[in-house]
């Protein structure tokens, strides 16, 4: 899950933030942050369904799931657990 | 239409002629059939000529009678007939026809008091020899521009900042304040420019300078305060129709031929549709076309001409002529932009002047004015919604109102309300309308260099905004602030100049605005919103207006945001490679680290996102077309630029 941690971070750094990451942490809510826009959610998605092998549903695309590294990880862990 | 400049010395030490000619001559664009230059011990005024109105005997600076009065003036003031009536039945005698000698003769008359009198677009200086006193002034939505500095005891001013910049005492300087505003609201907030310490003279103002002491007014105000007399539908739009009737009659006074843009909407249609009754000879317009259906809107614009019987031209621009045309893009607009939206129209302004045409007609204001904007009907179920905030329908109108954005379409309700801020708490936020793309904008500052941001600091974009708010704004309803915002700001920032008066005037075209006539523009502030914005229906008293005097499908149709293909544009499809070698250059990494604005290695990694085809979205795209400009920006006019 580490891996997972860091590879989601770096996605997240050279994506939204372009390198920038300012102190930025895995609990930080991306939305308060202005980290991700409307379009980077979908970006975002396309990145877990691509890496990860799992897949998001309509279902699945709320904040809770999708809103911080924590976040992230905790929904991937879940996703990979049930497949 | 024209370019000015001008020097007054605060001592009456002498100008220095050769300055001044070479200031007027940076912006000799504007104005290139005449040049003339007026000076004594204390002031200098220089002009540029697009001759339209008398073309024989206006000539400029020009005087009155005995000498005593001497102005250089850009612009039109299209009620001089009329005026001159006046005033020669007060005993004014004329030597010319234009409308240059009744500013005048009514400043004899009325002194400053005479702007009130004025219906046009208008920058000029006026010199009042016996008082001393200079007098400048601007119009009263800000459509033609008028810019100014102090320095060594002299206040320099022209219609462009770069005429400003060739006064050999003048800095060169990006001013951060106005980095960290137009990365926010898209435009500097008036009177701040993109150079430190030199302004602009705000619209709707007017400076004197007197005995050493300057001096700054405000005459006329966009006020909502009056709104609701106009209550009943038909009459409405009666009074409408006459008083757009009569702006577009006024706005044909040429003694050159008018054209017209028609860009297959509402606005220009009824434009066009409104100069086509008033002339016998064949109307010409112009129109941009695209290859991407997404931005293209030919086939609108062809049914409008076939309807109107104009002779129709347009010009194709497709995303490399975009890339060719954008470093002369900032060249004319003298400030980043955010979107590519101005270079097809330098283009077109390019088709207009080889067809032989100084004037053109256009449709701009009406969306400000009328409620036009997405932003308007945005607001307005986003305001629906947030009184609800559990609620799952309400959100559903933000999808229909964007069915053109795939994005949004899958976006799930927690984001969208997040978003478009539309929780309860926004509601009583003074810019409830804008938050959103203020919000998405502000997000772009996340490229500016450690120096910038340390700099800019505690910098509030907000609250300087709030402090230029008049006292009755809090008091009007969503529509008429979020008009407000459009109307002070935006359209003259952006809309009048970046996509108006300076790409226009870079091919010596001037663009006529029946629709920002300031009769249509307080008429309008007085139309209960309900009738501008009828449920989600836009510009409904417009349409209600329109009659048939356009096509129906035009009438009917899904407004169409002009919009053009940005960041994409810049880089070859598949190869990745920048079309042109200055996109390399500015965006390499020596080339930001050089300037100081931005931060190298992000700029890094969103040229390489363009590049791998792997960028989407608005933010990416504004952040790309918002460095490349600056970059241009500081390239043409704090690194590179010259006074010859």
């Amino acid at each position: 899950m580490e891996a997972i941690e860091q590879e989601l971070r770096r996605f997240v750094i050279d994506n939204f933030l372009f390198g920038r990451d300012n102190g930025f942490k895995d609990t930080d809510s991306f939305l308060e942050r202005g980290i991700i826009d409307s379009t980077g959610v979908l970006e975002l998605v396309a990145f877990l369904e691509e890496n990860y092998g799992i897949s998001v549903g309509d279902e699945d695309l709320i904040p809770e799931n999708l809103d911080s590294i924590a976040n992230l990880v905790r929904f991937i862990r879940t996703k990979m657990d049930v497949s | 239409m024209c370019g000015i400049a001008g020097i007054l010395d605060f001592k009456g030490g002498g100008i220095e002629r050769d300055i001044l000619h070479g200031m007027v001559m940076k912006v000799g664009h504007r104005g290139p059939d005449d040049t003339g230059i007026y000076a004594d011990r204390h002031v200098g005024l220089a002009h540029v000529r697009l001759s339209i109105i008398d073309p024989d005997r206006g000539r400029q600076p020009m005087r009155n009678e005995d000498g005593s009065l001497w102005i250089t003036f850009n612009g039109e003031i299209f009620n001089y007939v009329e005026l001159r009536r006046e005033l020669t039945a007060l005993g004014h005698t004329f030597a010319t026809d234009t409308d240059t000698e009744v500013v005048l003769h009514m400043y004899e008359e009325k002194g400053e008091d005479c702007l009130r009198h004025f219906n046009g677009q208008w920058a000029f200086a006026l010199w009042d020899r016996n008082r001393g006193r200079l007098f400048l002034s601007r119009d009263r939505l800000g459509v033609r521009p008028l810019f100014y500095t102090f320095t060594r005891g002299r206040l320099i001013f022209g219609s462009e900042i770069k005429s400003v910049l060739v006064h050999p005492g003048v800095n060169r300087e990006v001013d951060l304040r106005a980095l960290d505003q137009l990365f926010t609201l898209w435009v500097t907030l008036p009177p701040r420019t993109f150079f430190k310490d030199i302004m602009e003279l705000p619209p709707a103002h007017y400076m004197t300078v007197e005995d050493g002491k300057v001096s700054m007014r405000r005459y006329w105000q966009l006020d909502y305060t009056g709104e609701q007399q106009n209550t009943e539908e038909g009459p409405c739009a009666e009074r409408l129709k006459e008083l757009l009737v009569d702006a577009t009659r006024i706005r044909l006074r040429s003694d050159v031929p008018v054209g017209a843009y028609l860009s297959g909407g509402l606005d220009s249609s009824m434009v066009t549709a409104m100069a086509r009754s008033y002339t016998n000879a064949s109307l010409e317009t112009f129109s941009v076309t695209f290859g991407d259906p997404e931005y293209d809107e030919s086939a609108y614009q062809q049914e409008a001409s076939r309807f109107l019987g104009t002779v129709h031209h347009d010009i194709g621009c497709s995303c490399e002529d975009i890339a060719r045309v954008f470093p002369d893009v900032v060249w004319h607009t003298e400030k980043p932009v955010l979107r590519t939206a101005p270079a097809p129209l330098y283009m077109l302004s390019g088709l207009v002047r080889e067809k032989g045409y100084k004037v053109v007609l256009t449709g701009e204001g009406s969306d400000e004015i009328f409620g036009g904007y997405d932003i308007f009907k945005e607001a307005k179920i986003r305001r629906f919604w947030a009184k609800q905030p559990s609620s799952k329908l309400r959100p559903l109108l933000l999808k229909r109102l964007y069915p053109y954005m795939n994005n949004l379409q899958r976006q799930p309700l927690g984001y969208l309300q997040a978003f478009f801020h539309a929780r309860r708490e926004d509601l009583s936020h003074p810019f409830f309308s804008h938050l959103p793309r203020w919000e998405l904008t502000s997000r772009l500052k996340v490229f500016f260099s450690d120096a910038v941001r340390s700099e800019i600091g505690a910098c509030n974009v907000y609250e300087e905004l709030g402090t230029l708010l008049p006292p009755e704004y809090q008091a009007w309803d969503g529509l008429s602030q979020a008009g407000y915002l459009e109307t002070m700001y935006l359209l003259p920032g952006y809309i009048l100049s970046s996509q108006g008066d300076r790409v226009s005037m870079a091919h010596s075209v001037e663009g006529r605005f029946p629709f920002l006539d300031h009769r249509v523009v307080e008429f309008a502030c007085s139309i209960p919103s309900g009738m501008k914005l009828r449920v989600l229906n836009e510009k409904h008293i417009l349409k209600l207006c329109a009659g048939d005097m356009i096509p129906p499908s035009v009438k009917k149709r899904h407004k169409q945001p002009y919009r053009a293909p940005g960041g994409v544009s810049f880089f070859e499809p598949g190869s990745g490679r920048a079309r042109f070698e200055y996109i390399d250059e500015l965006l390499s990494r020596a080339a930001v680290g050089e300037f100081g604005i931005f931060n190298p290695d992000a700029v890094e990694r969103l040229v390489n996102k363009f590049r791998k085809g792997l960028a989407m979205g608005t933010r990416d795209d504004m952040s790309l077309v918002g460095i490349l400009s600056t970059q241009l920006f500081v390239h043409h006019f704090i690194k590179g630029f010259t006074g010859s």
